[in-house]
This record gives structure tokens, C-alpha cells and sequence, in this order.
């Protein structure tokens, strides 16, 4: 019996995106069951709506005063008592999964797949080395327990269409109480979510400061876009770092991507490769993002941004 | 205090990766090879602490072939007061590395250990918090400030979401992002000074580390090639080429 547990990842009592592509990956198993596990204070909205993702077979909760904030060290133990039952964990590979999947691994004795790109097979993944300038092919022991981070920008949400049972659990670890949360400093923002916008435009260092930004996201607000920046523009200040787009930042694969001042960077690029169009513009005809955009346009994006709201109309 | 610091050597950064044409594995003969820059980040925070008098004493970690004691003389060489270099010839899982850690923790009993948050060969983002789950102690990845006082770390770990600040009693496991600080550059002098300080060479299987890896990866290849596009002459022809894609 193949059966996938998948953790939820969420805030603020919305589940995230990330969590119906990592459903999606643990469908590409075929597995005999998916299970959803919410751990939250309150998780009855989150398990709600994870229990609408096709393919999930129930959703269990684990609600505890302790399991308000993600903390790593708080969740693995809970999750390791549930893994038993299970061949596989499957989280998503965001700050939240990347935080916490490691700790589950290593209590349960394994190792762990990280950024899983394709599932060839029950034990089998693909998946990225190098900032993704190379892909392998890992095999996991058939009798260990897979525990694996899955790359959210190679797979798509499963839909939302399904009502699988929810299901409370009474986990009792001991938890620890060496770790607390503070505060969580949120960028608030009206625009769409960067990690699953079908549009973004980045800005990079070439936008020359925080105030000149103002001229990105006016853009980006013209055609309904999501915003995002490289590294350079992020640690020059200009903008925070949840806009960083790259091998250290979001893995990103909107529909459309539009790098403006960025001269394209292999981290930078890592980040965008499985964007469907990439399109460049630059005032260096030879930089190298020019090598990998489907549409560039040479010239000054202060002045190609205005002409193109103009141009859309 | 104590801190120790993983320091592993990696291909240098700036290295275009070619996957070898039998898919055996990726073309590391001749290749720079240079400190992991997130490892480069984590000695210069020891080393700040240390100079704040937060921390006496900087250990580097290497562990690695033979050949690693050069690369372990650059970290003595931007400030760490001696070097532990766990020799082994065999590729290391991040869960061996975290294991290896764990014995060298049990011996060196450092108030903090500050790890990459990721190595940029096989950016796996795993050893600090499977260091951590296995010394059961709190973990602090992704960190961009960290401040030491009253036996607790007080630090801001860079989130898709933003900015979280999590508080957790020492000892601690810290992984370290880019914005962390700005690592200093090592000057001539400490070049000589370095070739003083002492490298702890252990073999690895002297540590009764259990090396068992579950993973075996089993072929390596180039990723797929976005090829070159058109170029656009102005605004006007790049909204008619996105209209007719229908992305407009
Ligand atoms: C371990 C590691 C991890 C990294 N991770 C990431 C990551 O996740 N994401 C990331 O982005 N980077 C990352 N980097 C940094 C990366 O190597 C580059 O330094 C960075 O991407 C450069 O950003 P940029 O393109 O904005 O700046 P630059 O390389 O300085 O390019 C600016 C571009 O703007 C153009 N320009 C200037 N003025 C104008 C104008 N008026 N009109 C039009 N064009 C103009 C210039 O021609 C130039 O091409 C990482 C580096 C390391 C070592
Ligand atoms: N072989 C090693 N030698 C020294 N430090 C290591 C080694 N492997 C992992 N580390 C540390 O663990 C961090 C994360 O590595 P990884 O989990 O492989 O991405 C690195 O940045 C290092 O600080």
C-alpha cells in the first residue's frame, strides 16, 4: 500500500497554494491514498478547504495551542508520530516546507529529496542541482520512508472540486518549548501573490532606486501582474526580500515574465525557467538574459514602460 | 561560547556546470572550486559575535577529502580560531553531514552552530534542521539578523511571507541567507598568520557515524535549453507580439 502524507501548508487561517501542487506531485505517485494533515490552533477552516483538493482522500487535524505559528521544531514531532502510517511525506518546497521537512527526515532516520521536478516512478524523482544547470535522477530505498520537499513551480494545483472526510487526531508528543515565534513583519500587498500570479514583472538593479520601483509597479498593476525583483534590487533596498526571484529566492513559472533592468544571472534564471514566456528588456544588448527571453526589446525602461502603457491602452 | 561553522567547499559560483555526456555525474576536474557562500556568511557572523564578545571561539568544520586542509586554511585565514576537518573520500548525504555534526557537537559543546542554508552544489537545504531534530535542539534557518543575549538568539529568518523573528534558547542551530552580512575579504598577513593555527584532521569512520544513505541518484542531465527568441524593435511591437499570444 502506497499512501502520501501531505502537510498543509498555511497562514492566517487560508491555506497556501503551494499545498494542492504538492498534492498534485503525490497524485503523480499513484498512490492507494493522499492524506491532507493541517496542524494549527484552529484548523477547521484550512482543513475545509484542503478537503476540496481532488485527490485527497481525508484531511486530519491536529488542533493544539502550541501549533499557532510554524514552527519547525514544534510540528516535526507531531508529524513524525503520523508519518508511521504512511510511505511517503510530501511538503511543499517553500520557506515553510524547507524549514520543516529536513526535521521530519531526520527523526525518522532518512534522507531526503529535495525539490522534487518529476516522479518517474513510486521511489523514483527528478530533480535540480547546481541552481538547476543539472537535473538527476535519485532513487530511494524501496523500505525507507520517502520524505521529499516537491518544487512547486513543475507542478500545477490539483482542483478544487473534491469533499474528502476530516478527520481530528489526538497526538500527544511532548513538544518542546525552546523556540518562539515573535512576529511575522508581512509585506502587505493588494497585488497577486508572486509564487502563483500568471504574470509578473521583476525589476532588477537597473531600476536605480526604491523611488524609480514606483514605475515597475505601476506597470505591473496596468496588466494585472505580481511583482518581483533579483537579488540586486533587493539587497540595494528598493524592495523587500519576498520579492527575490531566483535560486535563493522564488521559484517562480507564471505565464508571463517580464524582466526589466536585470541582466539575467544563472541565479536569477533558475528562478523563471519554467516561466511560459520570458520577455527581456535591457539597455545592454549583450546582457546575458537576451540568451533565454522569448521577446527582447533593447532600450531605457524608463522609457519603454510608459510607452508600453501607452501602447496597451 | 563556542561556535562552530560548517565550511564545505563547493564549485565556485561563477562556474557554468557541464553534466558529463554519460550522465555519470557533472565536470569537476579543473574546476574553481571555492568556500560555499552561505558558509562564508556563517564565519563572518561567528566572527563578528566573537568580536562583540558574544563568543571566544570560532571552529571551521570541513568535511571532505583529503585535499580540503587549503580550503580550511582560507576560513583560519578570515578569523577562525582552528579547524576540524573530518576526512572522508566518500560523497557526504546531508543527513551524514548532519550526523558528523552531531558528534562533533557532543565533543566541542558550542553555544551555537551556524550552517549555510543551503550548499550550492547540491542545494539540498537539509543539514542545519536535521542537525538540529537530531541534537533536539531549536533551529533558525534562513537567518538575516541574529542577536545573541541572555542565552537566547533572538533571529529574523527571511519567509516567502517576509520578515519572521523567532526567539529560542541557546544552544541553537542557525542557517544563514544572503542578506545576513557581507563577509569580509582576508588580507596577506592572515594568509601567514593562518598556516599557525591548528587543523584537527579525524577520519570519518573513527566517528562511529552511521554513513547509511537511502538516496542513490542514478543519472545526471543537462537541463532542458530555453533557446533564443526574437527581439522586438519597440513598445508598440512587443504589445502586438504578447497580444498575438494571447497574454495581453
Ligand atoms: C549563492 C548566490 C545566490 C544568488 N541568488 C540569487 C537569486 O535568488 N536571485 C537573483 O536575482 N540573484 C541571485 N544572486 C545574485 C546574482 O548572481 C546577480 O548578482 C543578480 O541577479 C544581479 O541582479 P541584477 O540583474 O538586477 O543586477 P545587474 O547584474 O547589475 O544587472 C542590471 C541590469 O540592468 C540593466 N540596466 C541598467 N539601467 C537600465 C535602464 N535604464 N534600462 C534598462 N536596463 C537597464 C543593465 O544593462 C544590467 O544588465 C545570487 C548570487 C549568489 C552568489
Ligand atoms: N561536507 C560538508 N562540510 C562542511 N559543512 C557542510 C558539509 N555539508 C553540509 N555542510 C553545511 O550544511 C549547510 C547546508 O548544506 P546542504 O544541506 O547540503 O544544502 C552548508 O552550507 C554547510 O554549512
Amino acid at each position: 500500500m502506497t499512501k502520501i502524507l501531505v502537510i498543509a501548508e498555511h497562514l492566517g487561517g487560508k491555506l497556501n497554494g503551494s499545498t494542492a501542487r504538492a498534492v498534485s506531485a503525490a497524485a503523480a505517485v499513484k498512490p492507494d491514498a493522499i492524506d491532507v494533515i493541517v496542524l494549527s490552533d484552529a484548523p477547521d477552516a484550512v482543513a475545509a478547504e484542503a478537503a476540496k483538493i481532488d485527490g485527497v482522500s481525508k484531511v486530519l487535524t491536529i488542533a493544539r495551542a502550541e501549533n499557532a505559528h510554524s514552527l519547525a521544531a514544534v510540528y516535526a514531532p507531531q508529524i513524525v508520530k503520523v508519518a508511521s502510517g504512511y510511505t511517503h511525506v510530501f511538503v511543499p518546497s517553500t520557506t515553510f516546507g524547507k524549514d520543516l521537512a529536513p526535521r521530519v527526515a531526520a527523526l525518522l532516520g532518512v534522507s531526503q529529496v529535495s525539490d522534487v521536478m518529476s516522479v518517474e516512478g513510486p521511489h523514483t524523482f527528478k530533480r535540480p542541482i547546481y541552481a538547476g544547470n543539472a537535473i538527476v535522477t535519485v532513487e530511494v530505498d524501496a523500505t525507507s520512508t520517502v520524505v521529499a520537499t516537491i518544487r512547486t513551480a513543475s507542478w500545477a494545483a490539483a482542483a478544487s472540486n473534491g469533499s474528502a472526510p476530516v478527520e481530528p487526531l489526538n497526538v500527544e508528543p511532548l513538544l518542546p518549548s525552546h523556540t518562539r515565534f515573535v512576529n511575522l513583519q508581512q509585506g502587505k500587498s493588494d497585488r497577486p501573490d508572486l509564487q502563483g500570479a500568471p504574470k509578473v514583472v521583476s525589476g532588477g538593479r537597473g531600476v536605480g532606486s526604491k523611488e524609480n520601483f514606483e514605475i515597475v509597479y505601476k506597470f505591473a498593476d496596468k496588466i494585472g501582474a505580481a511583482v518581483g525583483a533579483s537579488r540586486a534590487a533587493v539587497d540595494a533596498g528598493y524592495v523587500p526580500n519576498e520579492l527575490q526571484v531566483g535560486q535563493t529566492g522564488k521559484i517562480i513559472a507564471p505565464e508571463l515574465y517580464i524582466a526589466v533592468g536585470i541582466s539575467g544571472a544563472i541565479q536569477h534564471l533558475t528562478g523563471i525557467k519554467d516561466a511560459g514566456t520570458i520577455v527581456a528588456i535591457n539597455k545592454d544588448g549583450e546582457a546575458p538574459i537576451f540568451e533565454i527571453a522569448d521577446i527582447g526589446l533593447v532600450g531605457d525602461l524608463f522609457k519603454i514602460l510608459p510607452e508600453l502603457e501607452a501602447a496597451i491602452g | 561560547m563556542k561556535i562552530l561553522v560548517g565550511y564545505k567547499r563547493v564549485v565556485d559560483y561563477n562556474v557554468r556546470i557541464q553534466v558529463k555526456p554519460d550522465g555519470t555525474g557533472v565536470v569537476t576536474d579543473g574546476v574553481k572550486l571555492s568556500a560555499n557562500p552561505f558558509d562564508d556568511i556563517a564565519l563572518e557572523e561567528a566572527l563578528r559575535l566573537r568580536e562583540r564578545g558574544v563568543a571566544e571561539e570560532v571552529v571551521v568544520v570541513g568535511i571532505g577529502p583529503a585535499d580540503l586542509t587549503a580550503h580550511l586554511r582560507n576560513g583560519l585565514a578570515m578569523g577562525a580560531n582552528r579547524a576540524i576537518h573530518v576526512q572522508t573520500a566518500d560523497a557526504v548525504s546531508p543527513l551524514t553531514a548532519a550526523r558528523t555534526f552531531l558528534k562533533l557537537v557532543e565533543k566541542e559543546q558550542p553555544g551555537l552552530v551556524i550552517l549555510g542554508k543551503q550548499a550550492i552544489d547540491d542545494d539540498a537545504n537539509q543539514t542545519g534542521q536535521m542537525l538540529a531534530a537530531l541534537w533536539d535542539r531549536p533551529q533558525a534557518t534562513f537567518a538575516s539578523k541574529v542577536e545573541i543575549a541572555d542565552g537566547k538568539a533572538t533571529v529574523t529568518r527571511e519567509v516567502d511571507a517576509g520578515l519572521e523573528t523567532i526567539e529560542a534558547e541557546l544552544p541553537v542551530v542557525i542557517t544563514t541567507d544572503l542578506r545576513l552580512n557581507e563577509p569580509r575579504f582576508i588580507k596577506l598577513p592572515d594568509i601567514m598568520k593562518a598556516k599557525s593555527k591548528p587543523i584537527d584532521v579525524i577520519e570519518l569512520g573513527s566517528l562511529g557515524v552511521d554513513v547509511a544513505d537511502h538516496i542513490k541518484t542514478i543519472h545526471y542531465a543537462a537541463p532542458p535549453k530555453r533557446s533564443k527568441g526574437v527581439m522586438v524593435k519597440d513598445a508598440a511591437e512587443l504589445v502586438t507580439a504578447l497580444k498575438q499570444k494571447g497574454l495581453l
